[in-house]
């Protein structure tokens, strides 16, 4: 596992919608290499041949009845919101 | 003078007798309340107990106070973030609609870490709650608002918690309290507002065993609305366990490294006093607790980055003006609404998740979780709970966590994070009283009613 880069810091956050100052940039880029650092015993581990536990407990197919309902109205979605319009959200522009 | 110093118990069997004046109890009760909070900073927002006291059995109107991150309809519920700031969620929590339905009056919402990211519960998007046995020391995290009421409250009280990584048994046990911690699965998540789906457990902390075993037959149980949601609905009875004759014992070494000589002390008094009352205890080895505490740092962020991504300012929360396009105004509503602590999971998470680092890191801590999963189970095959220090250190000083470097905040749940990783329950219980070292106590999962049963007892023999 390598160090992470201040570019990799920047893709990551550009991915993960954060604006980061060029100051936060390399507090990032140091906390996080030193976290990774921190991680490197994975590198040792074989798990090749170990299967993934997705959940703490085995969860296989659950179902329910399909029956009706009642979920929220619209009125209680939009009760959260200042951007709403027509009983609809109301979004930034989109490009 | 208070004269409602009661425990549960008692505020429980007085009000069935019609002993309790309820409008006094309020009255009394929100003033003692909003007297401790300036103090301490244990609630975020306190609710008015007189307007929703709701006096039915088997609970009689006993109030209980919910973590910020678990959903109350009609009260603000932040998470401890301030980019949820005046979100106000139109329906219950499946856990505070099960409490409510059974006569629990709601005090609050408690102060935490943002959305459970800490162990010190500093991370908060609001007030930073303090330690009441010590009030320049933390209370522990992040359902550090949760344990410090109850330990400072001299009034019935239950807290309804949340714990994804060690979230109930560190402020359980550096605030000199009982935490529970269930079995992953077995109270639903519905209406938690997540950290990582699949560690994220709703428990509860009280001042005793038999409160928190009181909240769990109301709580726990199969939902419709969580598919994660398992067991069936039933009472946790610890009326019957009278001694620990019999009872094995596991002593993992790994957990009695680097620990605090104070820490380390108590806890072996405690196992040496369980083992006067007919315990036998045997020193075991559980070797992948290191490789535990990163795969769970791995698969918590990596989960709470993809969570934490509905956050964006158009549906409910923190609103800007709408400026910019998509990505200009989302990310300019996150930087804003989130604290250093979540822009640091939130990359970590985004980081190990990332196309060429997935397989490295994500996947290979789900393979790790299978390990620490069979590791566990291989030692509740000959043991029926596990011993340790719920926490390694003594409550610091919020001056010393100041200078604590992440990774070395993260260590910090080293102890807790092996058991939340494999979805166990756990039990933390103060070695005596008003002393801020907890017994944690682990068991297989779904038996909870030994755990507590071995929990009750050793409350009276410690």
């Amino acid at each position: 596992m390598k160090k992470i880069s201040t570019a990799m810091v920047k893709q990551v956050a550009s991915i993960a919608r954060l604006n980061l100052s060029s100051k936060e940039v390399n507090r990032m880029q140091k906390d996080l290499s030193e976290i990774l650092a921190a991680f490197k015993d994975l590198d040792k581990l074989n798990v090749k041949q170990t299967k993934p536990s997705f959940q703490p407990l085995p969860i296989i197919n659950v179902f329910r009845e399909d029956s009706q309902e009642q979920y929220l109205t619209q009125d209680k979605a939009l009760s959260n919101t200042e951007h709403k319009e027509k009983g609809f959200f109301k979004g930034p522009r989109a490009v | 003078m208070n004269k409602y110093k009661l425990s549960v118990k008692e505020f429980l069997e007085e009000s069935a007798k019609g002993n309790i004046n309820f409008l006094d109890f309020a009255d009394c009760m929100q003033k003692e309340v909003e007297q401790i909070n300036k103090k301490f900073h244990f609630l975020r927002e306190i609710c008015n107990i007189k307007d929703r006291l709701y006096l039915k059995p088997p609970l009689n109107g006993l109030p209980v106070s919910v973590k910020d991150c678990i959903c109350v309809k009609g009260v603000e519920s932040c998470a401890g973030s301030k980019i949820l700031k005046d979100y106000v969620p139109t329906f219950d929590a499946t856990a505070v609609h099960r409490i409510k339905h059974q006569g629990a009056t709601i005090l609050g919402k408690t102060n935490q870490d943002e959305f459970g990211f800490g162990t010190f519960c500093t991370n908060s998007g609001y007030d930073v709650p303090k330690n009441p046995l010590d009030p320049l020391r933390s209370c522990g995290g992040s359902s550090g608002g949760a344990a410090g009421l109850v330990a400072a409250l001299d009034y019935p009280h239950i807290a309804l918690a949340e714990s994804t990584g060690g979230s109930i048994t560190a402020p359980a046990a550096f605030c000199s309290v009982v935490g529970l911690t269930p079995t992953y699965g077995i109270v639903s998540r519905y209406g938690l507002i997540d950290y990582a789906n699949s560690l994220d457990k709703i428990g509860t902390i009280g001042k005793t065993v038999h409160d928190c075993a009181l909240m769990l037959s109301i709580i726990a149980g199969k939902d419709d609305r969580d598919q994660t949601s398992l067991g069936e609905r039933k009472s946790y009875s610890i009326e019957k366990s009278t001694d620990l004759k019999g009872i094995r014992i596991a002593v993992p070494k790994e957990y009695f490294q680097n620990l605090d000589k104070e820490v380390e002390k108590h806890i072996w008094d405690a196992i040496k006093k369980m083992e006067s009352n007919g315990a036998i205890y045997e020193k075991v080895s559980l070797k992948n607790t290191n490789i535990a505490l990163i795969a769970y740092y791995i698969i918590a962020t990596a989960e709470a980055s993809t969570n934490l991504a509905k956050y964006c300012g158009m549906r409910y929360g923190v609103h800007k003006k709408l400026e910019g396009n998509f990505n200009e105004y989302f990310s300019a509503v996150r930087t804003d609404g989130f604290t250093e602590e979540a822009k640091r999971r939130i990359m970590l998470g985004t980081f190990t998740r990332m196309a060429g680092y997935r397989n490295a890191y994500y996947l290979k801590a789900m393979k790790v979780r299978t390990l620490v999963i069979d590791e566990f189970k291989q030692l509740f095959n000959k043991f029926d709970v596990i011993a340790s220090p719920s926490m390694p250190v003594l409550p610091p000083k919020f001056s010393e966590i100041k200078k604590l470097k992440p990774v070395e905040h993260y260590q910090m749940d080293s102890l807790t994070a092996p058991c939340n990783l494999a979805g166990l329950p756990h039990l933390s219980i103060p070695v005596k009283n008003r002393t801020p070292i907890g017994l944690q106590l682990i068991a297989d999962h779904l038996h909870e009613e030994k755990l507590m049963q071995i929990g009750s007892v050793f409350e009276k023999i410690r």
